[in-house]
């Protein structure tokens, strides 16, 4: 059994100075964001990252009176070239995986982009895009990067 | 079953109950007549006199008395007996003008007293139990009424009074509370305030019991309370003018029995003022039978319920009002529209996805009434998708449409957004002028 990466999603309200409170309360936690999106809906939002250390960050956030939940994700190694999209995504379609959103990211350690995916079936995701060839990281490759 | 703190009359046949009143409402009147220049110059208006009034039906000869009649003849103009034999005072705030006083001689005290010792026997308290105080002690009637009703039934009273939410928690679990008594909305923020403690209600104190009133609730809160922390929650009734908080309702949970010895109710329909049928909602009026600094004579309180006749399961025979559904005057217009705000909470405390706290806030756009219900979304209720989140918007808005039969706007908001409230909350912020 692989141990999932876990994102962490918050609820916040859409209005100035909320993402600095989510910034500040993480960063007085040393915790490190890999990556991070917003999906907005009008005065609500979701703020969905990627952490080095999720459980911690979990911990604060609802420490601090956020509504916060833990949603396992896959991140995948995608190639920086034309096409490397294509190949993840298709792998997918192609197995009837459903994904519900995606983000990317790039560190300077890494040569290759890093996608951030949620999926309906995690499991069959895993082993389609592994078929594939395609490199899914591990909790603690995404915690050392 | 609880026992009876006073098996005799709380057991009393109807008829015999009826004659009881019928005779002390005979005395009411011609007392009330004999001392205060105020009701001699209502009956006269009204065109009654004292030897009128010969039966229990004869009371809706009487005139009315209303919260008015309280600020106009400020400070004591109401009262039957010189300020000499008066006791105690407690003043109501004066939000919408004057405040009010009501005095009580030694008797009023010790009637106050046994109404509540009566009330708290029929929750199952006694000698053994150990009552928390978190009203408001002072010029409020919640905190010495409480107080003096646990101490008649020999409990052991910590006296706390509002705030200090912290250190309310400790002295619960180091004086071994079994029972509070607050507003509901400040148990709420007490258990959120446990909670960040690290301290359960349920495993980690030996409370048991809690009465909750001076402010509407609903059947769904008591039912969160209930499963959030293993307490059984209580009702209590009763506002200044009349004393301040005298009747719960009884383990039985059907109802807030009104002792009828002390008090003859009447529910009336708010516009006509016709007696409404037993079962029917109306609005409260009380006449007070055996209160002598202030009595009151078919006062009308203002707030909404439904009264039942027919003795309880336990056993009483003393008329029943039902959970207290609004206030006349804090009935909300909306769009022509009477909306209740325990409306609104019913519906929202039955949404799990929903926190406990919640305000309603009416603006007018152009010629347009606009209310929006703001809830604190809390984590058992947090999907991460944006799709699931706005479909529960939908559901709380369509659920509300459902029972008020308007429109509301609902905004989503973190936890801890919504003001807390030590004392009465704040539920309604109306910005319209009109």
């Amino acid at each position: 059994m692989v141990a999932e990466l876990k994102q962490i999603s918050l609820f916040v309200e859409n209005k100035p100075g909320r993402m600095a409170k989510v910034s500040k309360t993480l960063s007085d936690a040393g915790v490190n964001i890999r990556a991070m999106t917003i999906a907005e809906a009008g005065d609500f939002g979701v703020i969905r990252m990627v952490v080095d250390n999720s459980e911690k960050g979990y911990q604060v956030l609802r420490d601090s009176g956020f509504t916060v939940s833990m949603t396992d994700v896959l991140a995948v190694e995608m190639k920086d070239a034309p096409g490397g999209l294509y190949e993840i995504v298709n792998a997918l379609g192609d197995n009837d995986i459903n994904v519900d959103y995606a983000y990317a990211f790039v560190t300077a350690k890494a040569e290759k982009a890093m996608l951030i995916l949620r999926v309906d079936d995690i499991g069959k995701a895993r082993k389609a895009l592994i078929s594939k060839d395609v490199k899914v990281a591990s909790k603690e490759e995404i915690q050392r990067l | 079953m609880s026992g009876y703190w006073d098996p005799h009359i709380e057991r009393m046949p109807p008829e015999e109950l009826r004659t009881l009143q019928e005779d002390r409402l005979k005395s009411l009147v011609r007392y009330v007549y004999d001392h205060s220049a105020f009701y001699r110059q209502r009956f006269k208006e009204a065109g009654v006199e004292p030897g009128d009034i010969k039966t229990l039906d004869d009371v809706t000869k009487l005139p009315f008395t209303k919260k008015v009649d309280l600020r106009d003849t400020y400070p004591t103009g109401m009262f039957c007996l010189p300020r000499s034999s008066v006791v105690r005072y407690h003043v109501s705030s004066g939000t919408t003008g004057k405040p009010t006083v009501v005095g009580y001689n030694k008797g009023d005290i010790d009637t106050w007293a046994e109404s509540l010792a009566r009330a708290l026997t029929s929750i199952g308290l006694g000698r053994s139990d150990v009552m928390q105080v978190s009203y408001g002690y002072g010029l409020f009637t919640g905190g010495l009424g409480l107080h003096y009703g646990a101490e008649r039934i020999g409990a052991a009273v910590i006296p706390v009074g509002v705030g200090s939410t912290e250190r309310q928690i400790i002295l619960m679990q180091d004086l071994d509370t079994t029972a509070i008594a607050c507003t509901p909305s400040y148990f709420l923020h007490l258990i959120e305030v446990a909670d960040k403690m690290g301290v359960s209600i349920r495993d980690d104190t030996q409370l048991k019991v809690g009465i909750f009133g001076a402010e509407p609730w609903s059947l769904e809160t008591r039912k969160r309370i209930e499963s959030a922390t293993g307490i059984k929650a209580y009702d209590i009734y009763g506002t200044s003018e009349i004393s301040g908080p005298l009747f719960t309702d009884c383990s039985c949970k059907n109802g807030i029995h009104v002792w009828g010895d002390m008090f003859l109710t009447e529910v009336l329909d708010p516009k006509t003022g016709e007696t409404v049928e037993d079962g029917e909602r109306g609005e409260l009026v009380f006449t007070t039978l055996n209160k002598f600094a202030m009595p009151l004579i078919r006062y009308r309180i203002g707030d909404l319920s439904i009264m039942e006749t027919e003795p309880c399961e336990c056993g009483r025979t003393h008329p029943r009002i039902m959970r207290i559904l609004g206030r006349t005057d804090d009935m909300l217009i909306i769009r022509g529209i009477n909306v209740f705000p325990s409306q609104v909470e019913s519906v929202l405390m039955g949404i799990p996805a929903v926190g406990d706290h919640w305000q309603i806030i009416v603006d007018r756009d152009g010629p347009l009434d606009v209310m929006t219900v703001r809830v604190e979304l809390v984590e058992a209720g947090f999907s991460d998708k944006i799709r699931d989140l706005l479909s529960l918007k939908k559901k709380v808005s369509k659920e509300l449409k459902g029972v008020l039969n308007i429109a509301a706007n609902v905004d989503l908001v973190e936890p801890g957004t919504i003001p807390r409230s030590e004392g009465k909350a704040k539920r309604v912020i109306d910005n319209r002028n009109i």
